[in-house]
């Protein structure tokens, strides 16, 4: 483990970004989001939840699949280019690290999302433990440690010191890469002492975790044996009306997945094959050629927490789809979200 | 609060109204959500505090179309908006029983809880103090400093529609409200901008949107069955931007849509979730077709004539635009 100054985290941001892209927490507008960082660029480690998770860096909200046109009567196809070009995202949560697991599931499972699956093999995640979790946090009912979060890197902010601990071979790759830069900032720390102000952070974030209002659903009935029973269950009806049909929620979640695939028209320019984040909320949600075959909000409303809580699990051996970082939580334009789904029908309330 | 739950059970029990629509507690003391309440005895879940900012007037379309009239709580801003559902056909007045609440102000829940005030439990307001009661104690935060911004250029506590007032008084003047600031200040901020200064404004406030369509969706102007944004025709659809300020089209078009319609009831701005300042957008709108039509107030009723939608001799010329150097 190392431990160096905060003070001179740009200096490490800025060996990091020498030899590859750095995706940090930038602060923009007055809101902060994962963006790609220059040096002297200031960023934002303090903010606890980016508005939308680090989820871009990997499956970003739009992409060009292939380009085609037609010319003298011949049709060329352009393929984009897979990432073929090493990038670190630094500091991110445990529940946004989690939520990479989610999607790894479906992307590199066959067959294979080869975008998603090249974005993964060049991409380093540095992940930072966090150090005062806030109400609308519910990860521990996931199984997730935000005092321990993973990934490549894990790394603890405490006092004016990060604590920097490589975790996988990729993780030593980067520690290895950085270590002029990690040794030359380094504050010399006897090994042992650094494990132990960590393991008093990680202590003092389980503490705090516990006491959370959100930590302790109950999520005992979601299971694939209920499904029709969830599916029919007529709370739905009273939970989805005040639901404006926005995609907020489905926009700022770490695990959604859900694409679409459009073309632009650019005339004489050709055609630009895309893909998008898709919405279960938004009316043209799975609309295929013999038409939709869910032509209501309620049914929309009611794909987004199935899918979460009980489709995913009983495809990928329990595991649910819902990472609890709450960003849903603080961000719903009608104050609905999954916490109060998984009360209502878990039959808490 | 007492008082709105008890004339509520009066009008369900005579069958006056057959269901009401108000806000219902959170989770957390800061998010009540916007609610029907079908029975009595559900009421007890009502809450009405500065966390409910929620304009529940667009629900009415929804509430319309099913049986029997529908008791809702309107805060005064709110009722501008109803006013102009009424207007265009798209809310049934004679199925929507109105109780005017009195309002002193909405706050946003992340300011307080960015002030560093935790385990809200309920809010009131008392002069121009926020007092919020807390797992900790009583706290207490300036109000202008976590006021919505509407609230902070608040446009006056007269209901312009009611069946009838709890909490507000009847005539209470029109105009500003007592904590109002001027809302076109920053427009005039804007306008004073070189074109090129103004266009870095809106690139780096329209480059965070997420195109989640909550402004759209909880505008009260923006009710049509189906939007252009939704058609799967339309090339610029509305799940993505094929570039990086590709947003400028979706919110110029609707910026545009609800021009002399929009009653500045602040929503569009209230949900977004990156923070982009929507209200500016259409505030330009309102504070041009004051100067070139004369003062107007979007849903003050329901029976004038908008200025975009008639004609006078005296309108100004559509040249006006290249004498005020739009044209260049």
């Amino acid at each position: 483990m190392y431990r160096i100054e905060t003070a001179g985290l740009a200096e490490l941001f800025a060996a990091i970004s020498e030899t590859q892209d750095l995706f940090l927490p930038l602060r923009k507008a007055d809101q902060t989001n994962y963006g790609l960082w220059s040096e002297g660029e200031p960023f934002d480690l303090d903010t606890l939840k980016t508005v939308k998770s680090a989820k871009d860096c990997f499956f970003p909200q739009s992409e060009v699949l292939y380009r085609c046109k037609s010319e003298d009567g011949k049709l060329s196809i352009d393929p984009q280019k897979l990432c073929d070009r090493a990038f670190v995202v630094f500091g991110m949560r445990a529940c946004d690290v989690k939520a990479v697991e989610v999607l790894d599931n479906v992307f590199l499972s066959e067959p294979v999302d080869t975008f998603y699956a090249a974005r993964r093999e060049h991409g380093t995640i540095v992940s930072l433990a966090c150090h005062e979790p806030e109400e609308t946090c519910f990860c521990a009912n996931f199984g997730i440690d935000a005092a321990a979060p993973g990934a490549d890197v894990e790394t603890w902010i405490i006092e004016d010191s990060l604590y920097w601990k490589p975790l996988t071979e990729k993780g030593e790759a980067l520690t290895e890469s950085l270590k002029a830069v990690l040794e030359s900032t380094e504050k010399e720390t006897p090994a042992e002492e650094a494990e132990k102000t960590v393991a008093e952070e990680q202590e003092a974030i389980r503490k705090i975790i516990e006491k959370l209002p959100l930590s302790h659903l109950d999520l005992s009935r979601f299971k694939p044996e209920h499904t029709m029973e969830l599916f029919d269950s007529p709370l739905w009806e009273e939970l989805y009306k005040p639901c404006l049909a926005c995609g907020t929620c489905t926009f700022v979640c770490p695990t959604c997945q859900c694409y679409d695939i459009r073309d632009f028209d650019g005339g004489k320019n050709g055609v630009q094959r895309y893909r998008c984040w898709d919405s279960c909320m938004y009316s043209d949600f799975t609309m295929m050629a013999h038409g939709n075959m869910r032509t209501s909000q309620i049914q929309r409303f009611r794909q987004r927490f199935m899918h979460k809580l009980v489709y995913y699990p009983a495809n990928y051996d329990g595991l649910y789809s819902c990472v609890g970082c709450g960003r849903c939580v603080s961000k719903c334009p009608a104050s609905l979200n999954i916490v109060k789904v998984i009360k209502k029908l878990g039959g808490e309330v | 609060m007492q008082e709105l739950i008890t004339r509520a059970k009066e009008l369900l029990a005579d069958g006056t109204v057959s269901r009401v629509l108000g806000w219902k507690k959170g989770d957390m003391g800061w998010d009540p959500e916007p609610a029907y309440f079908d029975k009595e005895e559900d009421l007890k879940d009502f809450v009405y505090n500065p966390f409910c900012g929620a304009n529940l007037s667009k629900y009415l379309i929804a509430a319309g179309k099913l049986e029997g009239t529908t008791l809702v709580f309107l805060k005064p801003c709110d009722t501008y908006s109803l006013n102009e559902l009424v207007k265009e056909h798209r809310v049934k007045r004679e199925k929507t029983y109105i109780i005017g609440v009195g309002c002193h102000g909405t706050v946003k829940a992340e300011k307080v809880l960015n002030a560093g005030i935790k385990g809200i439990e309920d809010a009131a307001i008392e002069g121009d103090t926020l007092k919020v009661k807390t797992l900790y104690g009583e706290k207490e935060m300036p109000l202008m400093d976590a006021l919505l911004e509407r609230c902070q250029v608040c446009k006056g506590k007269t209901h312009v529609v009611f069946d009838e007032l709890i909490g507000a008084e009847e005539g209470e003047e029109a105009g500003p409200g007592e904590l109002a600031g001027n809302r076109f200040a920053k427009v005039e901020e804007l306008e004073a901008l070189s074109p090129k200064e103004r266009f870095a404004f809106w690139q780096r406030e329209l480059s965070k949107c997420i195109r989640c369509n909550a402004c759209r969706n909880v505008c009260p102007a923006c009710s049509c069955l189906k939007c252009v944004f939704d058609g799967n025709q339309f090339d610029s659809s509305q799940k993505a931007n094929a570039d990086t300020f590709e947003e400028q089209m979706f919110h110029i078009i609707r910026a545009y849509h609800v021009a002399g319609r929009c009653t500045d009831c602040g929503e569009c701005s209230r949900v977004c979730p990156e923070g982009i300042p929507l209200q500016l957008l259409n505030r330009k709108f309102i504070k041009d077709i004051n100067t070139f039509y004369g003062e107007y107030q979007a849903g003050a009723d329901t029976e004038s004539r908008a200025p975009l939608t008639d004609f006078t001799f005296e309108d100004v010329e559509p040249g006006i635009v290249n004498e005020r150097g739009g044209g260049r």
